[in-house]
C-alpha cells in the first residue's frame, strides 16, 4: 500500500500542469451541478425581467473566475514572482505572462460553462426577452384580462400564471426565444473550439524555442516553490525533536554527565549516527534568528539559477549567518 | 532522501488536506441540513419576522463554533496564548495567524447555510411578507377595502400556501416570485462579495507581507509539531520507564541482576546502524517521578529557547541573545 501511495504522489508531485487540469475540471463540474441546483424564479415583472436575467447570467460566471484564479497554484507563484525583490536573480516577464496566461485560461472554463449552459436551457433569456417580441406573429393572446400589453409579455416565463391557462401563446412565445438563445449558445461554442483548434495548430509556428524555455522556467518556479515548502517542513520537524529530546536531556538527573569527557561514557553514544543524520538534515540552522534570516533572505533575495556557486562551501555558510550577503563570484 | 521527501508530502499534505476535509465535510453537513430541515413558517404577524431572520441567523453561528471546537488547533493556540514567557518570548504574528486560518475554516460552513438559505428564498419569504409593496406588483394599493391591520394579516399568510385567503387581492405566486427574486438577488450578492473578499485577501496578500507571512507559517508549523513531538516523546518516555520499572521489581523480587543482557545484545550485532536505542536510553536520564513532573510543568511555565546545542557539547545550553526580529 505504501509503494502504491508512493507512486501516486510522485506522480503527481512530478505532474503539477495534471492537477491544476484535474482543479479547473473540478471547478466546472461544480458549475454545472450548481446551476442544476439553482432554482430559477424570473420575477414575471416588466421592470425586473431583464435585470434579474441577465444578473444570473453574468454574476456566477464572475464568481466562478474569482473562485478558478483562487485555488490555481499557479497564482500564488505568479503574484510572489511579480513583487519580490530583484536580490540575486534577474526577473523573466516573459515568464510572468505565461504563467498569467495560463492561469487565466484555466480559470476562464467554469464560468464559460455556466454561461454555455444557461443560454442552452434558455430560462434566462426568456426571461430577459419575452417582452421584445412581437405578439402579433402568434395567436392566442389572452386580451380578455385588460392588463397592458407588455405586462402579458413579461408573464410568458412563468408557468403557472392562470392567464395562460387555455392558450398554447406561451408555450409559442417561449420556444421561440429558446430557439434563439440555443443558436447563440452554439454559436459561442463553435466559435471557441474554432479558436481552440486554430491556436493549437500556429502556435508552433511562433517562437516555440522562446515557449519551451518560458515553460521550463514556469515550471520550475512551481517545483522550487513546493520543494521549499516541503525543506520547510522537515526542518521544523528535525528542530522540534531535537528541541524536545535536548528539553529532556536537560533535567537529568545524573550531573557526571555533564563532565565533557569521552563520549564512550555517555549513555547516548548508541544514538551518534542518529543523530548526525538529523544534525545533516538540520543543515546547521539551529537557532531562532538563524531561521527568521534564512526565510527573510528567501523573499527578499532569491539565490541565483547557478548551481556551481553554492557547492562553494564557504559561500553557503555565509548565507545562514545573518547579516550578511554573500557576493555570488564567477 | 526519497523516504523523507514522502514522509515530507504526507505530512504537510496530510495536515492541511485534513481540515480541508473537516472543512468541507461540514459545509456539506450545512448544505444537508438545510435540505433536510422542514421550514415551517408560523404565517402570524408578530411571529413571521422572529422566525424568518433567526433561521438565517443563528444556525450560521452553531456551524461556526462547531468549526471551533472540531479544529484541533485551537486548543494549541490557547496553549501558546496563555504560557508564561519562560525562557522563549511569545510571537503576537504568530498567534495572529493561528487564529486568522483558524476563522477562515469555521467560515466556510456558515456562508454555505447563508447562501443556501437565501437561495432558497424560504426565510425572506417568511420574514420580509408583510413588507411588501404592492405597487411594485402593479395592484392597486388601496382598492381592497381592507383595514391596516387586515392587510398585514393577508401578507402574513402569503408563504403559507394552504391558508391563504386574499387570491383575490394579490395573487400568491406573484407575490412569492417577487420577494424570492429578491432574495436570490442577496444571495448571489453575498457570495459575490464573499468571493472578493478571499480574492482579495489571497491574491493580493504577496504583494505586501511575503517574507513576514513565510516566518509566521514557518513558526505555527513548528509549534504544532513541537507539541506532536513531544506528546510522542512522553508517550515514548512512559514505555520505556514502565518497562525499566517492571524490570527493576522483577529483578528485585528474584534478586538477580540483568543490567547486562541489553548491552550484550547491541554488541552481537556487526552493523552499528542497527544497534537498537536501549531502554536506558530512552530515558533519556529522567528517572524519578518528581524528575518528570517537573519536565512536564516547566514544559509550560518555562519553555526551553528555540536555540539547539551541537551533539558534542555537553557543556551548559547557550544563552546568548535571542535575536527577535520585528516584522
Amino acid at each position: 500500500l505504501m509503494d502504491r501511495l508512493k507512486l501516486v504522489l510522485q506522480y503527481f508531485q512530478s505532474n503539477s500542469e495534471s492537477i491544476s487540469n484535474g482543479i479547473c475540471i473540478i471547478l466546472s463540474l461544480i458549475s454545472v451541478k450548481l446551476y442544476t441546483s439553482f432554482d430559477f424564479n424570473c420575477p414575471c415583472l416588466p421592470q425586473y425581467n431583464k435585470m434579474y436575467a441577465l444578473g444570473v447570467m453574468l454574476v456566477p460566471p464572475v464568481i466562478l473566475l474569482l473562485l478558478g484564479v483562487l485555488v490555481s497554484r499557479h497564482t500564488g507563484v505568479l503574484m510572489e514572482e511579480w513583487v519580490r525583490p530583484l536580490g540575486n536573480r534577474t526577473k523573466n516577464p516573459a515568464v510572468r505572462k505565461f504563467l498569467l496566461s495560463s492561469m487565466l485560461q484555466r480559470a476562464l472554463l467554469a464560468p464559460m460553462v455556466w454561461i454555455l449552459m444557461t443560454l442552452l436551457d434558455g430560462k434566462c433569456f426568456i426571461c430577459a426577452f419575452s417582452m421584445n417580441v412581437n405578439p402579433k406573429y402568434f395567436t392566442g393572446i389572452p386580451n380578455s384580462t385588460g392588463l397592458e400589453l407588455i405586462k402579458i409579455m413579461a408573464k410568458v416565463p412563468c408557468k403557472e400564471d392562470a392567464i395562460f391557462k387555455n392558450s398554447s401563446f406561451r408555450k409559442a412565445v417561449s420556444r421561440y426565444v429558446r430557439c434563439y438563445s440555443q443558436a447563440i449558445g452554439w454559436s459561442i461554442l463553435l466559435f471557441f473550439i474554432f479558436l481552440g483548434a486554430v491556436g493549437r495548430v500556429l502556435k508552433p509556428c511562433f517562437n516555440h524555442a522562446t515557449f519551451l524555455q518560458t515553460r521550463y522556467w514556469s515550471n520550475y518556479l512551481d517545483i522550487e516553490q513546493k520543494l521549499f515548502d516541503e525543506t520547510c517542513v522537515l526542518h521544523a520537524r528535525d528542530f522540534a525533536r531535537k528541541c524536545v529530546v535536548q528539553f529532556f536531556e536537560s533535567m537529568r538527573e545524573d550531573v557526571t554527565v555533564r563532565m565533557p569527557l569521552s563520549n564512550a561514557l555517555r549513555p547516548s553514544s548508541i544514538h551518534n549516527e542518529h543523530e548526525e543524520e538529523e544534525e545533516e538534515r538540520l543543515h546547521g540552522i539551529t537557532r531562532q534568528d538563524q531561521v527568521d534570516h534564512l526565510l527573510q533572505t528567501w523573499y527578499e533575495c532569491k539565490p541565483e539559477l547557478d548551481l556551481c556557486i553554492m557547492l562553494d562551501s564557504e559561500q553557503f555558510k555565509l548565507w545562514t549567518m545573518p547579516g550578511k550577503k554573500p557576493h555570488p563570484t564567477i | 532522501m526519497d523516504k523523507f521527501r514522502m514522509m515530507a508530502q504526507i505530512l504537510q499534505s496530510n495536515q492541511e488536506s485534513f481540515m480541508n476535509g473537516i472543512c468541507g465535510v461540514m459545509a456539506l453537513a450545512s448544505a444537508q441540513l438545510y435540505t433536510s430541515f422542514e421550514f415551517n413558517c408560523p404565517c402570524i404577524p408578530e411571529y413571521n419576522y422572529s422566525y424568518g431572520i433567526s433561521m438565517l441567523v443563528i444556525p450560521p453561528i452553531w456551524f461556526f463554533l462547531l468549526g471551533f471546537v472540531l479544529n484541533n488547533n485551537v486548543s494549541m493556540l490557547a496553549e501558546e496564548w496563555k504560557r508564561p514567557v519562560g525562557q522563549r518570548r511569545k510571537d503576537p504574528a504568530v498567534m495572529r495567524y493561528m487564529c486568522v486560518s483558524i476563522s477562515q475554516r469555521s467560515l466556510i460552513a456558515p456562508a454555505v447555510w447563508i447562501s443556501v438559505t437565501l437561495m432558497d428564498g424560504k426565510s425572506f419569504l417568511c420574514a420580509y411578507s408583510m413588507d411588501l409593496d404592492m405597487s411594485e406588483l402593479g395592484k392597486n394599493v388601496s382598492g381592497h377595502g381592507l383595514s391596516q391591520e387586515e392587510l398585514l394579516r393577508t401578507l402574513a399568510k402569503i408563504p403559507c400556501k394552504h391558508i391563504y385567503d386574499g387570491q383575490h387581492i394579490l395573487s400568491r405566486e406573484a407575490a412569492t416570485r417577487y420577494i424570492r427574486c429578491i432574495s436570490q438577488a442577496f444571495g448571489w450578492l453575498f457570495l459575490l462579495i464573499i468571493t472578493i473578499a478571499a480574492f482579495l485577501i489571497r491574491a493580493i496578500r504577496p504583494c505586501f507581507t511575503q517574507a513576514a507571512f513565510l516566518k509566521t507559517k514557518y513558526w505555527s508549523h513548528y509549534v504544532d509539531t513541537e507539541r506532536k513531538m513531544f506528546d510522542e516523546t512522553c508517550t515514548d518516555h512512559a514505555k520505556s520507564f514502565a518497562k525499566t520499572c517492571i524490570k527493576q521489581y522483577f529483578e528485585g523480587i528474584s534478586g538477580e541482576i540483568q543490567s547486562f543482557h541489553d548491552h550484550s545484545r547491541g554488541d552481537d550485532s556487526d552493523d552499528e546502524d542497527d544497534k537498537p536505542a536501549t531502554e536506558e536510553d530512552k530515558l533519556m536520564g529522567v528517572r524519578r517521578q518528581d524528575t518528570m513532573n517537573k519536565v512536564l510543568w516547566d514544559w509550560h511555565t518555562c519553555k526551553p529557547p528555540l536555540s539547539l546545542r551541537k551533539s558534542g557539547d555537553a557543556s551548559t545550553e547557550q544563552n546568548g541573545d535571542l535575536y527577535y526580529s520585528k516584522v
